[in-house]
């Protein structure tokens, strides 16, 4: 269980998460939203330990996770950021294999080999295992990633705005996926989500946040309606059912 | 090629280096030019390896390929050491004399530079290491136009004696300093081993590393000063040779194209054996130049450096 | 900070400077034209703060120019190898010719200032990685590299403590006859006004200028020929005076903003007064001797220069 006390983070003098709390639901997708500059990507980064938060704590199984054994903690959460620039050059095999590095320390293990061959099946790279990343599409080398924070196997999976540059055949593909790892794996999934249908479509639970601190916190199904978007986004957002999904139609709304 | 078949070319290329440099031309005097000899290969290998690793570990932590340790700013210390010793005690006291004492005291000086401006100034979050290493680099400007004014006021003789010992030379080193050099050295490598895994998995940047389990800020602060203790030994055993590593780490990845620091150190090991041993061969032998080795390798490396900005800069365009 | 009280801080410190040195001059001795201390006065005085003042002006105007062209506050002449291709220059005349003239001296300089900058400015254009803390670091290494080429040649020909004690970046010998190279940084200054529209426009980016009309490549070429012609002139009679161009563009540019035409007279008067400060303080701290410029330059310019590395990030960027 991941639960979050009072976060801060100031960049200077501007705060950009203020008092955050909020408990994050096991066993489901919690989606992160809400306009620019809310700190979304800000209060993931502390949840994962990439940023160290000014106050307040975040807690892994009622452990503050600057406490965590660095090592330990990577079996439980993995983190995927936005920018995945690499220096090395890696086949998509061996950059998954990295993933069990919390566990073997660089030395492979039949198990471990295991793990990397279902991962790269699971994200349907298995064909293109032995090709550089430097070869594939922006969409083929995010799903390598994601396919190495799979071979973490780790309960608790964390990505910052994994539909980032990707069209939307890959975009829904990767949405499809993580709700498999929920519902047939038992994962839990954190995610900042830009758009608002992909929230509204996949994810169990939303978060919105807006000047860094949190407006909504609920269900999905509380928080994608005209009101309580109007609160996050200051916009007339419409919303309407469709095959069971609610889609909100923000394209033509006035403000 | 298999990487392990290029590694054993490279082994094969660099006893070949070796025993070419040791055996040739002996005639007559081999009791006594052979342990010489051999006393500066010695010093080469270690050098070789010191600077190989030093520059592949920090280029890894640094995440760049065209940097080399040199940026942070200890060679400019051991300037100003040795500038210092002269321009106060000057060539004939027992701080120039006493190889020992002067090896100490460069080597403390060179250490507690990085120590200081690491331990306290290091926080990766905070200070991004690139600003880090400007500041290092800033502190070396700082200190070496303090030194470069006392060297206009030291006398021609003097100069003379300080400049030869501020450029690298392996022909004239004391075995009981190769002794120590080496002890530092074991120490220093004894901890490189250990964190070689954890060097790989550094090349996926901060925050794959720190998602993998690595103890990102504290290790990169253990290879900077692991780097400075590795440079800071080689400076003080041979004088600076400041580019040499950058272009043994940049052919060790083109030759053995591979992410695993393992490979990729002892490649650049090899290379860097095989660059000096066989240079200092062709340099005494073949040319015979008066030139130092040291003065050749920073000329080309510097070229090369140039080569790499531009290739860098193509590859981008 | 208005204008008026720049240039009023100028003129006092310039009076300062005219009555600083190893022969006491007072103001009285000046009524009488035929007088020793009128001779020293015109040959000596004079012509130093005629220097500091082309020198001051000249190296800042060509820092503000480089960051404008660059849109990197920190690339300045010390930080892009200006200075340092264009001392390699000189040595590369001295080597060339037997009797070396000082035409061929400024040609050759000029030359390699020119090609060094413009290599550098190449690169950067190109290269992926523009971080504002990495590219003056790479520059630094880049004016390094060239120094060691230079280093090499100069230690193959004999030339070290010769070339190093020439360039120390003194007015000491600035006296008549010596330092009126340096004029021809007049009209280059007064082009950089005239241009600074156009600079500011080119910093924008290729792509944005070509968009306003403008000819980018004429305007890049324009400004970094510019930028040579003063580090010749300044290199060639004052020596290396380093950090001058990257600190004074940059204070200003903290009250003032980047608007070319607006801060070009502000820095300009504030190069005077910086570089009048330093010379000032190198001739009393250790009267009668005097400290080269270039090191209470390094000294203050280093501290100030890390002081904004380390404040001034969110400025920066």
């Amino acid at each position: 269980m991941i639960e979050i006390k009072g976060l801060t983070k100031r960049f200077g003098n501007k705060p950009v998460v203020e008092d955050v709390s909020i408990k994050i639901q096991p066993g489901a997708i919690t989606s992160f939203i809400g306009p620019n500059g809310a700190g979304k990507s800000t209060l993931l980064s502390m949840v994962s330990r990439l940023l160290d938060a000014d106050t307040g704590e975040v807690l892994l199984d009622k452990n503050d996770v600057k406490k965590w054994k660095s090592d330990e903690f990577a079996k439980r959460v993995s983190i995927l950021k936005q920018a995945n620039f690499l220096n090395v050059r890696l086949t998509i095999r061996e950059l998954v294999s990295f993933g069990r590095y919390p566990y073997s320390k660089g030395r492979l293990t039949t198990e471990d080999e295991q793990f990397v061959d279902q991962a790269i099946a699971y994200m349907n790279l298995t064909d293109m295992q032995d090709k550089f990343l430097d070869e594939l599409s922006g969409g083929q080398k995010q799903r390598a990633f994601i396919a190495m924070v799979i071979a973490q196997d780790t309960e608790y999976i964390l990505l910052d705005e994994p539909l980032n540059n990707l069209d939307m055949k890959h975009s829904v593909q990767i949405m499809k996926i993580l709700r498999k790892l929920v519902d047939d794996l038992g994962k839990t999934v954190v995610i900042v989500l830009h758009d608002i249908n992909f929230a509204s479509v996949y994810s169990d639970n939303i978060v919105a946040l807006k000047n860094g601190r949190v407006v909504k916190d609920g269900p999905t199904n509380e928080i994608i309606n005209s009101e309580a978007l109007r609160e996050i986004y200051d916009m007339n957002i419409p919303v309407q059912e469709q095959n069971g999904c609610r889609i909100c139609v923000y394209f033509n709304s006035h403000s | 090629m298999r990487n392990s078949t290029k590694l054993i070319i490279l082994t094969v290329i660099a006893l070949i280096c070796i025993l070419l440099y040791g055996f040739y031309d002996i005639k007559g005097g081999f009791d006594y030019a052979f342990p010489r000899r051999m006393m500066r290969v010695g010093a080469m290998v270690i050098t070789g390896f010191a600077i190989a690793y030093s520059t592949v570990v920090f280029q890894t932590i640094t995440h760049n390929r065209i940097l080399t340790p040199s940026v942070m700013g200890i060679d400019s210390m051991f300037e100003v050491v040795q500038t210092l010793i002269f321009f106060f005690a000057g060539s004939v006291s027992i701080w120039v004399v006493n190889q020992y004492l002067n090896f100490a005291v460069s080597i403390v000086a060179m250490i507690l530079f990085a120590l200081i401006l690491y331990r306290f100034l290091f926080r990766a979050d905070k200070h991004p290491i690139y600003l880090l290493l400007l500041i290092g680099m800033i502190l070396g400007t700082f200190l070496g136009s303090l030194v470069s004014f006392l060297q206009v006021l030291i006398d021609p003789v003097e100069y003379l004696s300080l400049q030869s010992r501020l450029f690298a030379s392996f022909t004239n080193i004391k075995v009981e300093l190769l002794y120590i050099s080496i002890g530092i050295l074991l120490l220093a490598f004894a901890y490189g081993y250990r964190i070689m895994g954890q060097l790989d998995v550094m090349s996926l940047g901060r925050e794959n590393a720190i998602n993998l389990g690595i103890n990102y800020d504290r290790l990169v602060l253990n290879v900077l000063i692991l780097s400075s203790v590795l440079i800071a030994t080689s400076t003080a055993l041979v004088g600076p040779i400041t580019f040499f590593g950058l272009i043994v780490a940049n052919l060790s990845y083109q030759f053995l194209v591979t992410y695993k620091h393992s490979i990729l150190i002892l490649g650049a090991g090899l290379i860097s054996v095989i660059a000096l041993v066989g240079g200092q061969f062709i340099v005494e032998h073949i040319f015979e130049m008066n030139t130092t080795l040291s003065v050749i390798i920073n000329f080309v490396g510097g070229i090369y450096f140039i080569y790499l900005l531009l290739k860098e800069s193509r590859a981008a365009g | 900070m208005r204008l008026w009280m720049l240039i009023i801080a100028a003129v006092i410190l310039s009076f300062i400077s005219l009555f600083i040195g190893a022969i006491d001059i007072k103001p009285s001795d000046l009524l009488n034209w035929d007088s020793r201390e009128m001779q020293i006065f015109l040959i000596s005085r004079v012509p130093r703060l005629i220097a500091i003042i082309l020198a001051g002006v000249g190296m800042s105007i060509a820092g503000l120019i480089m960051q404008s062209l660059s849109r990197n506050k920190f690339v300045s002449p010390t930080t892009a190898g200006t200075l340092d291709a264009a001392k390699l220059g000189i040595l590369i005349s001295m080597l060339f010719f037997t009797n070396v003239t000082y035409t061929q001296q400024v040609i050759f300089s000029f030359a390699f200032a020119l090609i060094g900058t413009l290599l550098f400015m190449q690169i950067l254009d190109r290269i992926k990685f523009k971080d504002v803390i990495f590219v003056p670091l790479i520059g630094i290494m880049y004016g390094n590299i060239l120094s060691s080429i230079t280093t090499f040649f100069a230690y193959e020909a004999d030339l070290l403590q010769n070339i190093s004690s020439w360039l120390m970046g003194s007015f000491t010998l600035v006296i008549a006859g010596r330092y009126e190279l340096l004029y021809l940084s007049i009209p280059a200054v007064i082009l950089a006004y005239l241009y600074a529209n156009k600079f500011t426009v080119a910093g924008m980016g290729e792509d944005f200028a070509k968009n306003l009309g403008l000819s980018y490549k004429f305007v890049l070429n324009i400004g970094l020929i510019l930028v040579a012609i003063i580090a010749t002139t300044v290199v060639l009679t004052v020596g290396v005076i380093p950090f001058l161009g990257l600190i004074v563009p940059n204070i200003v540019s903290l009250y003032m903003g980047d608007n070319l035409r607006k801060t070009i007279p502000h820095t300009a008067v504030l190069g005077i007064v910086f570089l009048l400060i330093c010379d000032i303080i190198g001739r009393v701290i250790i009267y009668p001797y005097e400290i080269p410029v270039n090191v209470t330059v390094a000294v203050i310019g280093s501290v100030i220069f890390l002081i904004m590395l380390i404040r001034g990030r969110a400025y920066a960027k």
